[in-house]
Order: C-alpha cells, then sequence, then structure tokens
C-alpha cells in the first residue's frame, strides 16, 4: 500500500514538474499551484485534465476547483484509486 | 493628409530552405528546393505525402519556454520565431517610452490546424472533458501577435489579417498605411503558417490543388512549367519591421528598402479560381503603381504569386503582359514558391522579405524546375533556374487568396 502511495506520489509530481515547468525540488506538498508555482487559471484546468488522463479517472468540475495544492492533488488520486 | 513614408529595417525568416534569413536566402540564390517528403505524420492513405517542412525548429531558441510550447499552436510558435528574428535585426529597442507606438499585424491562412486536430480527438475520445483549457487561445490566428506583443511588451496596435494566401501581403501593406496614417511609428507584421497536418494535406488534396509528384519532391513546385501538377503545401513565417523613415533616421537604423505602394483588388468571381484572363490581379497590380506614381517601366523585379497550378500561373502571366507587356526588358519576374512551396498565409510575408532582399542585393532568385515553359510565356523574363544580377530600382510583390483576394506591395531601393 505505501508503495502505491509513493508511485501516484511520484507520477503526480512528474506531471506538475512538465506542466508548469518547475523544479522538482518546488513541488512540495504544501505548494501552491496559483501561488507558489506559477499557474493561472487555464493551468489548473489543463493540470487537473493531464492528471485523469495519467491515473484513468473522471475528476468532477466541483472536486476539480478544490485542487489547488501539490497535497490536494495527491490526496484526491489516492482516496480515488480502485 | 500629409502621409508619412514607411521603411524596411528588419527582416526575419524562418522557412523550407533556412533556419533563419541568411541561409533561406543564400538557398533561394543557388536555386535549392526545400520541399522533402512528409515524415512527422503517417502518409500511407494520402494522394499527397510531400511538403515544405521547417527543419530542426527549436521553439526554446526564439524564448518560449518549454512549458508555454503546448499553449501555442506550431505556426504561432514559428510567427515568434521570425518576429523575433525580424525585432533583433532592426536594432529595436523596446523602451517604455516607445512601447506604446510600436504594433504588431502577424496574419496567418488557416491557423492552429494541430491543435485543432488534437482536441477534436480528445473530443471524440473523452467528450467535452478532453477538450484542453487552452485550445481556443492555443489556435486562433491572431495569437501570433497576441504571444509576440505579450513576450516584446509591443503596446500599439495588435491585430491580425485572415485573407488565405494574400494574409503576408495585407497584413505588411495594411501596417504599412498603419505606420502612414501615424497610428503606429513602427509595425512587426507578416504571416505564418503551418498547414501540413492530415487536415491541411488531405484538405488541399481534396480539392485536386496539390501535386502528387510524391516521387521527386524537389522537382514538384514547377511554376510555368507545362509538367506542373499542383502546388506544393509550405511551413515557415516571415516577419518585417516597418518603421517610419524620420524615426529610423533617428535612431540611426540600417534601412532595407522603402515600401512606397500597396494595391488590393477582388475577383468577384470565384471561390477558389482566378480569372483566366488575370483581371483582379492586374487591378492589385495596378494599385500599388498608382499609390507609389511609378510607371510600369520603372518596376524590375516581379516576385510572382506563382503556385504551379494550371489555372493560376498563366492567369498571372497574362495580368502581368497586360501591364508590363509581351517582353518587358528591364523586367524579369520569378517564383520562389518552386524552392519553398506555397507558405498559404505566410507566402505573401516571406516573399516580401525575399523581394526586399532582392532590391538590397541587386539580384532575382531563380525560378527552378522551369524546364519546359509554358508557350505563352515567349520571352517574357521568368529567371528560369539561375538566379540573375539585375538593376533593381523598384520590386513587385503579388499574392492572391481564394476568396478572389489580391494583393500587391512595391519596394524601392534606398541609395
Amino acid at each position: 500500500m505505501s508503495n502505491d502511495i509513493k508511485d501516484i506520489e511520484e507520477r503526480v509530481k512528474k506531471i506538475i514538474v512538465d506542466m508548469l515547468g518547475v523544479q522538482p525540488e518546488d513541488v512540495v506538498p504544501e505548494a501552491s499551484f496559483v501561488d507558489d508555482l506559477g499557474a493561472d487559471s487555464l493551468d489548473t484546468v489543463e493540470l487537473v485534465m493531464a492528471l485523469e488522463e495519467e491515473f484513468e479517472t473522471d475528476i468532477p468540475d466541483e472536486e476539480a476547483e478544490k485542487i489547488n495544492t501539490v497535497k490536494a492533488a495527491i490526496d484526491y488520486i489516492t482516496e480515488h484509486q480502485n | 493628409m500629409q502621409l508619412r513614408r514607411v521603411v524596411v529595417t528588419g527582416l526575419g525568416m524562418l522557412s523550407p530552405v533556412g533556419g533563419n534569413l541568411e541561409e533561406s536566402w543564400k538557398n533561394l540564390l543557388a536555386g535549392k528546393s526545400g520541399i522533402s517528403k512528409i515524415e512527422h505524420f503517417d502518409t500511407t492513405d494520402y494522394t499527397v505525402k510531400i511538403a515544405g517542412l521547417v527543419k530542426n525548429f527549436d521553439p526554446e531558441q526564439w524564448g518560449i519556454a518549454r512549458k508555454d510550447e503546448r499553449k501555442m499552436d506550431t505556426f504561432i510558435q514559428y510567427g515568434i520565431a521570425a518576429g523575433i528574428m525580424a525585432i533583433n535585426d532592426s536594432g529595436l529597442e523596446i523602451t517604455e517610452k516607445n512601447a506604446d507606438r510600436i504594433g504588431t499585424m502577424i496574419g496567418s491562412g488557416i491557423g492552429g490546424l494541430t491543435l485543432i486536430e488534437k482536441n477534436i480527438n480528445g473530443l471524440a475520445a473523452r467528450g467535452p472533458h478532453g477538450i484542453s483549457p487552452f485550445f481556443v487561445p492555443s489556435t486562433i490566428i491572431n495569437m501570433v501577435s497576441g504571444q509576440l506583443s505579450i513576450m516584446k511588451g509591443l503596446r500599439g496596435p495588435n491585430l491580425s489579417t485572415v485573407t488565405a494566401c494574400a494574409t503576408g501581403t495585407h497584413a505588411i501593406g495594411l501596417s504599412a498605411r498603419l505606420v502612414a496614417f501615424g497610428d503606429a511609428d513602427v509595425m512587426i507584421c507578416g504571416g505564418a503558417e503551418k498547414a501540413s497536418t492530415p487536415m491541411g494535406i488531405g484538405g488541399f488534396a481534396a480539392m485536386k490543388a496539390l501535386s502528387h509528384r510524391n516521387d521527386d519532391p524537389e522537382a514538384a513546385s514547377r511554376p510555368w512549367d507545362k509538367d506542373r501538377d499542383g502546388f506544393v503545401l509550405g511551413d515557415g513565417s516571415g516577419v518585417l519591421v516597418l518603421e517610419e523613415y524620420e524615426h529610423a533616421k533617428a535612431r540611426g537604423a540600417k534601412i532595407y528598402a522603402e515600401l512606397v505602394g500597396f494595391g488590393m483588388s477582388g475577383d468577384a468571381y470565384h471561390m477558389t479560381a482566378t480569372p483566366e484572363t488575370g483581371e483582379g490581379a492586374a487591378r492589385s497590380i495596378l494599385h500599388a503603381l498608382k499609390d507609389a506614381n511609378v510607371k510600369p517601366e520603372q518596376v524590375n523585379y516581379i516576385n510572382a504569386h506563382g503556385t504551379s497550378t494550371h489555372v493560376g500561373d498563366l492567369s498571372e502571366l497574362r495580368a502581368a503582359k497586360s501591364i508590363f507587356g509581351d517582353a518587358p526588358k528591364n523586367c524579369c519576374m520569378s517564383s520562389t514558391k518552386s524552392m519553398t512551396g506555397h507558405l498559404l498565409g505566410a507566402a505573401g510575408a516571406i516573399e516580401a522579405v525575399i523581394t526586399v532582399m532582392s532590391v538590397k542585393d541587386q539580384i532575382c532568385p531563380p525560378t527552378i524546375n522551369l524546364q519546359n515553359p509554358e508557350d505563352e510565356v515567349g520571352d517574357f523574363n521568368l529567371v528560369p533556374n539561375v538566379a540573375q544580377k539585375h538593376d533593381i530600382e523598384y520590386a513587385l510583390s503579388n499574392n492572391f487568396g481564394f476568396g478572389g483576394t489580391n494583393g500587391s506591395l512595391l519596394f524601392k531601393r534606398v541609395d
């Protein structure tokens, strides 16, 4: 189980690094996409799309709006896998 | 109202014959073709498998961050590259003081086909949820101007033209008007295109407009040659820095040429074909001459629309003959599309760059693949296969687009 979570964390971080063009060391759990990682509103929508694609899931809009930090993204995916 | 003089102070070009102006110009004068096999998608089911492609393009070289690449269709990236080249070439510094007086007008014939296709595939696979939030701003045509204005802080007029294959010509002509009328002191203008995609190639092929010479790509674009069988699609971008004359003088800018005339006309004839008489093209050319108060016999070089289609090449030849005579002594005409292919909305822009270079270097690039000219060519000098040195005081660049839209630019040597 902990290996699975580790794996999810790595994949989520990689997507964030790729999509936002940030350094891996800046992608810490409490980092906010907009305030800390330089994303704008369109970036965050696209980031959620990339997560959906990577983890083959559909994230409803009202849930997507709450995914504003690295931790929120990892938590959402972890909770909704399987 | 006293109109202001407009000069060319910067050039940028990204084309199938070169990744910058210097390389493109060298290859054009050497008569090299930039047409090759398409390898970026599977062309097995396509009747057309060739195009003029931009090689080894690196967006980062032109200041486009990796993370921003997917927010801009390739045509936008091409336009930014040529725009940055032109601005750098002009030596113009954009400052807090002059930024409001510097604008941009870079158009495209078709826009962001690559990302339109990608998002339609996303829609088909995942429904509306599969559409990127960047779909619209990454594909619409005025985003070359939009993105360049953001990158370089250009706060003057920010717009674009969309007139099919006359787009680049019109963007430059109308930009000159903005400078002449005083709406801006400098305009960064031209066109950008990347239509060599499945929909682009498939769409023009469905019209039977493209050459099928897949086994000999470099010989496929052959304007005025009897064996021509359609045009070859090309990708790339051309951008000019147009500047008010006194403004350019005051900052000691190098001046390539003066833009002295601009003409436009409509065929009012057919969706895609030109009238066989070349009547609409002729009116466009005559308007450019009249605008500059120049007589036909003063024009020494014409960079033709010359796409390598059956009807279009002959109608343009007829237009030229009706104005310049059957065998003008001091004037020649060539089609550089024989080497670059047809860049649609960017054609008029790269060809304006080429025409300016002709005026500056006093040389006419050739029409390659011209082995068996149409009988009607007669003694009209089409610069067959080898570049020709010429005394060029005035040079004309023509482009004509679907919808029967025509444009002509007239450049003058600056001594």
